[in-house]
């Protein structure tokens, strides 16, 4: 029964592919069919097709959001790697043991409750208002500037809750290997604890960067012409949502790539390390 | 002065609890230069706390743990210069899952005792070969049998050059084969005057290698004799009991 060159275990795990891969493949076609056959049928369709997909309006706004979002992407690029900064600081101050050292924990503990009760849009609204509002001078009343700050200490609290998490699941015996040869605890956190934590919590961590990604959008809210405030520019000049869905789809554009990729660094860094997967 | 050259390690009424439960009960032991001590003792009896206790990765309640003379469990003393002089192999290995053999092996002597790349990875190959796992430098612990990774503990251990080995039950995850290898390497460190003290159930392993055999139960060592004397004619009643019970599982 078997191929020529092909064992029977290929010949078995060929099956199954196609198997899958088949009813991937209908379950798709039959869901996106009914959605296409049965949408258009709404009483509405009509006019949400009109104000919300309209090719024109497309047409007419799409670049001017591609480079508003360049901004975007611009205080991400200057936002991220203050936030995993800050955000492994704070995490290192609450793993901290020496008790000496215990109002560094009680200062990291207290901000990243403080930081993570506060919904994102608050703590912009209140440090991109409240700050140039003590009346600072020229660069320093910048919305760029106070917008990136909210940003930077809301998603540390959220990084830093990550890595700990990461540090935490690092088992103790670990720990004695590393110190029974004689490091130090920085030395053993540097060299043996931290390596194993970033490795465990890069999906979350992507998780999170994908979320501040999305909310950078949000400093819109205290100025800055970014992609979100162009597009609500754009729809009121022409009284039409699609610039809405144009910047959804350059949002798509980005995140999505960005979530495979890291997938595909995880699935290598598991195969290089370990045996075989368990199925 | 003179406790300082014939007194490696001494373990003066040495006590540790977990809460409630008293592990160690007021340990006394001497161990000479050179000498090789075999604990042994049920399950739960202590033998790894009490190395782990050696090592100060836990902290004693009370008494003193004295490295040539000087008591290395003061409260506050800084422990890391007494523990690159002591090398422990756990029974679990605790090898760091992110690095080569290699890695693992070099890590210490770079970091602590400012070796060169070179100079510690030239050391740590030459250490993999003595070992016999030169093809496996580049792999990584998951990749690598008990028997291998228990070898590459023992080889991280050795790379510190440490005066004394902690050796906690390094045989219990081999296969016969692999445990008369990794008795090579025990042997070859006896022989080169390394101090060692060993927690083990393999009796044929304690009786080979060690100079003195002693027997932990409930936190105290109740008997301390050259396995000669010490197997033939136990002293204590418990130590007689648990001796049969061996004999009886087939394990002397
Ligand atoms: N961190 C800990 N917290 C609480 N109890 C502990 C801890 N470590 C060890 N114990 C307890 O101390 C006792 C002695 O444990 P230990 O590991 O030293 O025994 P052992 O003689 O090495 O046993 P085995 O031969 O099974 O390895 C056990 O009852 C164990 O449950
Ligand atoms: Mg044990």
């Amino acid at each position: 029964m078997s191929q020529p060159g092909v064992t029977r275990r290929q010949a078995f795990e060929r099956r199954q592919k196609r198997r899958s891969v088949l009813i991937a493949l209908t379950s798709t076609v039959i869901v996106i069919g009914l959605v296409v056959a049965l949408v258009p049928q709404t009483p509405g369709w009509y006019k949400v097709k009109r104000s919300f997909f309209n090719g024109e309006v497309f047409n007419d706004t799409f670049s001017k959001l591609l480079s508003a979002f360049v901004k975007d992407i611009q205080i991400f690029l200057w936002c991220a790697p203050c936030i995993l900064i800050w955000g492994m600081t704070l995490a290192v101050c609450r793993s901290v043991r020496t008790p000496a050292l215990f109002p560094l924990r009680l200062f990291a503990t207290a901000y990243t409750d403080i930081f993570r009760g506060i919904p994102v849009i608050l703590t912009i609204l209140l440090v991109g208002f409240g700050i140039p509002g003590l009346g600072l001078s020229r660069p320093w009343n910048s919305p760029y500037l106070w917008g990136s700050v909210a940003l930077v200490l809301a998603y540390s609290s959220y990084v830093a809750e990550v890595f700990r998490a990461g540090i935490e699941s690092v088992h103790e015996s670990q720990r004695a290997g590393a110190r029974s040869l004689g490091l130090s605890s920085g030395q053993t956190l540097q060299f043996v604890i931290l390596p194993q934590a970033v490795r465990r919590v890069i999906p979350p961590l992507m998780n999170d960067f994908v979320s501040l990604q999305k909310d950078v959008a949000l400093i819109s809210l205290i100025g800055p012409i970014e992609i979100l405030r162009q597009a609500g520019i754009d729809k009121s000049k022409y009284a039409n949502f699609t610039p809405y869905v144009g910047a959804a789809i350059i949002f798509l554009l980005l995140t999505i790539p960005e979530t495979r990729f890291v997938d595909h660094l995880m699935t290598r860094e598991r195969r290089r390390t370990s045996g075989t997967a368990v199925r | 002065m003179s406790t300082e050259r014939t007194v490696k390690i001494s373990l003066q009424d040495v006590r540790k609890s977990f809460g409630a439960r008293h592990v160690l009960n007021g340990i006394n032991l001497d161990i000479k230069p050179s000498e090789v001590i075999a604990f042994i003792g049920s399950s739960g009896s202590g033998k790894s706390t009490l190395l782990r206790c050696i090592n100060l990765l836990e902290t004693i309640d009370d008494g003193a743990i004295l490295l040539d003379g000087i008591d290395i469990s003061e409260p506050g003393l800084n422990p890391d210069p007494y523990r690159r002089r002591i090398g422990m192999v756990f029974q679990n290995f605790n090898l760091f899952p992110h690095m080569t053999v290699l890695e693992n092996i070099a890590l210490a002597p770079r970091k602590v005792l400012g070796q060169s790349k070179k100079e510690a990875d030239d050391h740590a190959r030459e250490l993999i070969d003595r070992l016999g796992l030169s093809d496996r430098a580049d792999g990584y612990p998951d990749q690598l049998s008990g028997g291998q990774q228990q070898r590459v503990a023992i080889a991280r251990s050795l790379a510190m050059n440490p005066e004394v080995m902690l050796l906690d039950e390094i045989t219990s995850a081999l296969d016969p084969e692999l445990v008369g290898e990794v008795l090579d390497v025990v042997r070859e460190l006896k022989s080169n005057g390394m101090t060692m003290l060993l927690a083990t159930h393999e009796m044929g392993f304690a009786r080979e290698i060690s100079d003195r055999v002693c027997f932990l139960h409930q936190g105290q060592v109740l008997e301390c004799a050259p396995p000669a004397e010490f197997f033939s004619q136990p002293q204590h009643e418990r130590t007689q009991q648990f001796l049969q019970r061996v004999t009886d599982a087939g394990r002397l």
